[in-house]
């Protein structure tokens, strides 16, 4: 929970030194409230104020990385239960799931999954790795799943088999995932020894609550909360009510990241897979494990997770340039609109489906919506005309015939004359005309 | 120290809105907690799930959708089909034809289409428009006229053509209306006060907060369901309690991802699974956000929101 500055003031010397830069240290306290100063200020701080500072002020949830260093993945620091409060930070992570005998196959699956959406590079993030009783071959296909590069999740109870496994890829920095209530002492002391982060599970939220409390009485720092699979309901139930006792109560011992494993809640059903993928990608899931995951799946879901975790002061946007559709060419017509992401996917989508190729040209616009763009001067002939020149259009298309977005039809005279040449043509005003406008244009 | 549940209940609750005929009517809204979380409380009326079909007929190039409605060719045997969906709620018809940018087919052939598929139909009936604010504000009427004691629900009145749609198809025909706003908290208020100042009351009015596919946009729609959600309930903001219906299909199924041919994108693998998980992505996004009910297209993801429904209310 928060302090006022009067609770902050009280820990301070009460001298008024002067040296943290403000005339007194209550003027000090409330700084530090407000977060605008920062408690090291205060050369002055007893290490007792300064550890119960800490205490008090500590971020609802931890934030920690886990994964190889040179492709190293966040997890936790949220700040809010809702991302119109506040943008959410750290997206949640898609893992494969295989055991000891399937991993050289769901490893071989999961690495076609590899492509760019709106700047992003998406695929799965990580392998989980099922301990099924063979120890050799547990370790073996942990070092095959280290190799590839990806992050590595140890799902391992067995206190041996996780030696093993951990002291071969340890610097891949995996998860172990494995403690519960039975084995905690065992666990925490192989999470110490070999530095990773530990998952944890237990039959209920009171059993994990007591759990992670000893364990971090242990001295583990890093862990992560596996909401269970008892049932699709209890798994939805102990993910949303330990994240809202996290942030909206400030129970610490519940702020850590969560997994959630939908391969053992719907397993054999790659649709109801998806569904709570979906689910968790909105509440609070912070690391979902999935049987496998196909193209018909990873689209839908990174595209979610997109837009999930955007942040909602910035919009998304797409490159500048030239982009040629349906295989336009030179003598293909020329579009224009703006770079914001959701007019650019609307627009293009709906020239996709008419067939019709298009050199859809997309200035910068500042990555607003087309009116919007147009009344912060963002999107006006000028800059319009500007973009042609200086992307070098006029050179590498041949046809002179340009469209721009109905509700900006305005700015045709004033193109015609920035650019000579050209025939300006208004579309209608919503993208939903545009399918029968190309038709008929191209018929014409 | 043991885990202390801290369980959201409001005094205030979604309202209630029931649709179809007498004694087959299905019931939506109802809840006094946040979407989907009946470990605070039990929730009233779990979320609806609904089955839509076109008057221009079913997507035979999708193999399990045509093995689906095989032998299924007139409008009439279409929509009995589609009720037989294991896990559908309801029948959601598009009136495509309708469309002034398509056949253009005027309002009155369109309404006895309506009444065709509403005979032929063991499901309550919800009629979506052709989403042209002057072509709906003609046909909607006449639909509610030729549907006559079937209580169905007409999506949708917009702002700009509400008054003569609630009227004629709340006030003189006893149907009830989806009141679509653009995505946006403070435009879906505003309309619902304006129709709750024609004296149409709570309980024949739904709310369409607009519709976007998982990946374009749909932060936009799932961020304004959660404000209205949350408005409704623990401000008790009275203009925003009606249930939330969100029309999945028609997005899911007309972005990139379920469009372009396998032969395009090889690696995409068959177009039919991609629109199936396209549309199952969308609902279940839009089901955490707080839409009280999803209509779907393809009986493979209606079974599959059907059943992940049951699991968690």
């Amino acid at each position: 929970m928060a302090l006022k500055g009067i609770d902050i003031f009280k820990l301070t010397p009460k001298t008024n030194c002067k040296e943290c830069g403000q005339p007194t240290c209550m003027a000090f306290g409330m700084k530090v409230a407000q977060g605008t100063a920062q408690i090291e200020q205060c050369p002055h701080m007893s290490e007792e104020a300064l550890a119960k500072l800490g205490e008090a002020t500590a971020p609802p949830m931890k934030s920690f990385k886990i994964g190889p260093a040179d492709a190293e993945l966040s997890l936790g620091g949220e700040t809010v239960l809702f991302r119109h409060d506040k943008t959410f930070v750290s997206k949640t992570l898609f893992a494969v799931s295989a055991d000891e005998a399937g991993a050289d196959a769901v490893m071989a699956e999961a690495a076609k999954i590899d492509y760019e959406r709106i700047g992003e590079r998406m695929r799965v993030d990580i392998i989980h790795l099922e301990y099924a009783g063979d120890t050799a071959a547990y370790v073996e296909a942990a070092k095959k799943s280290a190799a590839s590069g990806k992050a590595v999740i140890l799902s391992v109870s067995d206190e041996g088999a996780a030696r093993e496994a951990l002291s071969a890829i340890k610097d891949a920095r995996p998860v172990l995932n494995g403690a519960n209530p039975d084995n905690r002492e065992a666990f925490a002391a192989l999470a110490k020894e070999f530095g990773v982060s530990l998952g944890v599970s237990a039959d209920s939220l009171d059993a994990l609550h007591e759990t992670v409390q000893a364990l971090e009485k242990d001295g583990v720092k890093d862990i992560i909360l596996d909401v269970g699979t008892a049932s699709i309901k209890s798994a939805f139930a102990n993910a949303v009510q330990i994240r809202r006792a996290a942030i909206k109560s400030g129970d610490h011992s519940f702020g850590y990241p969560s997994l959630v494993n939908v391969a053992k809640l719907a397993p054999g059903d790659a649709g109801m897979q998806t569904a709570l993928a979906s689910l968790f990608i909105l509440k609070y899931g912070s690391i979902v494990v999935m049987e496998g995951m196909s193209y018909a799946q990873a689209l839908p879901l990174f595209g979610l997770r997109q837009n999930i975790y955007t942040d909602p002061q910035k919009p998304m946007t797409v490159e500048t340039g030239n982009y040629p559709l349906n295989g336009a060419d030179e003598n293909s017509v020329c579009a224009v609109t703006v770079d914001f992401a959701l007019t650019y996917f609307i627009v293009s989508g709906e020239i996709e489906r008419s067939g019709i190729p298009v050199n859809l040209i997309i200035p910068d616009a500042g990555g607003y919506s087309v009116l919007t763009a147009w009344s912060a001067g963002k999107f006006s002939a000028g800059s319009i005309a500007a973009f042609i020149k200086e992307a070098d259009i006029e050179s590498k298309v041949k046809n002179r015939n340009l469209l721009i977005p109905g509700k900006v039809a305005v700015l045709k005279g004033e193109l015609e004359e920035n650019l000579p040449g050209w025939n300006i043509i208004v579309s209608p005003g919503e993208a939903t005309s545009l399918v029968k406008f190309l038709k008929e244009l191209d018929a014409a | 120290m043991t885990f202390k549940p801290d369980p959201q209940i409001f005094a205030s609750s979604i309202k209630e809105v029931s649709f179809g005929p007498e004694g087959a009517a299905v019931t939506f809204g109802g809840a006094g907690v946040l979407p989907l979380y009946s470990f605070d409380a039990p929730i009233a009326h779990r979320p609806l799930v609904g089955i839509e079909i076109s008057d221009k007929g079913v997507d035979r190039d999708l193999p399990e959708l045509a093995a689906f409605y095989d032998g299924a060719n007139t409008l009439a045997e279409i929509a009995a089909r589609a009720c037989t969906a294991p896990g559908a709620d309801f029948l959601s018809l598009k009136l495509e034809s309708a469309d002034p940018n398509g056949d253009n087919i005027p309002s009155d052939e369109a309404a006895a289409l309506a009444k065709e598929a509403s005979d032929a139909s063991a499901l309550p009936l919800v009629i979506q428009g052709v989403d042209n604010v002057d072509k709906d504000a003609e046909l909607l009427p006449k639909v509610a006229e030729a549907l006559q004691g079937k209580n169905a629900l007409l999506l949708s009145a917009k702002e700009e053509n509400y008054k003569g749609i609630a009227v004629a198809a709340v006030t003189a025909y006893g149907q009830k209306i989806g009141a679509e706003s653009a995505v946006d908290i403070n435009l879906a208020k505003q309309l619902n006060v304006l129709i709750s100042q024609m004296g149409i009351q709570h309980g024949n009015y739904v709310m369409h907060l607009g519709n976007a596919a998982a990946g374009y946009g749909f932060e936009y729609l799932s961020s304004t369901i959660e404000r209205v959600k949350l408005a409704a309930l623990s401000q008790n903001d009275d203009a925003l309690q009606p249930p939330v219906i969100t029309p999945v299909a028609g997005d899911a199924w007309s972005v990139k991802e379920s469009v372009v041919s396998e032969e395009d994108f090889p690696e995409w693998g068959p177009r039919e699974r991609r629109g199936i998980e396209m549309e199952i992505s969308t609902a279940a996004a839009c089901l955490a956000a707080g839409s009280d009910a999803v209509i779907l297209r393809h009986p493979s993801s209606v079974e599959t929101i059907a059943k992940l429904i049951a699991e968690l209310v």
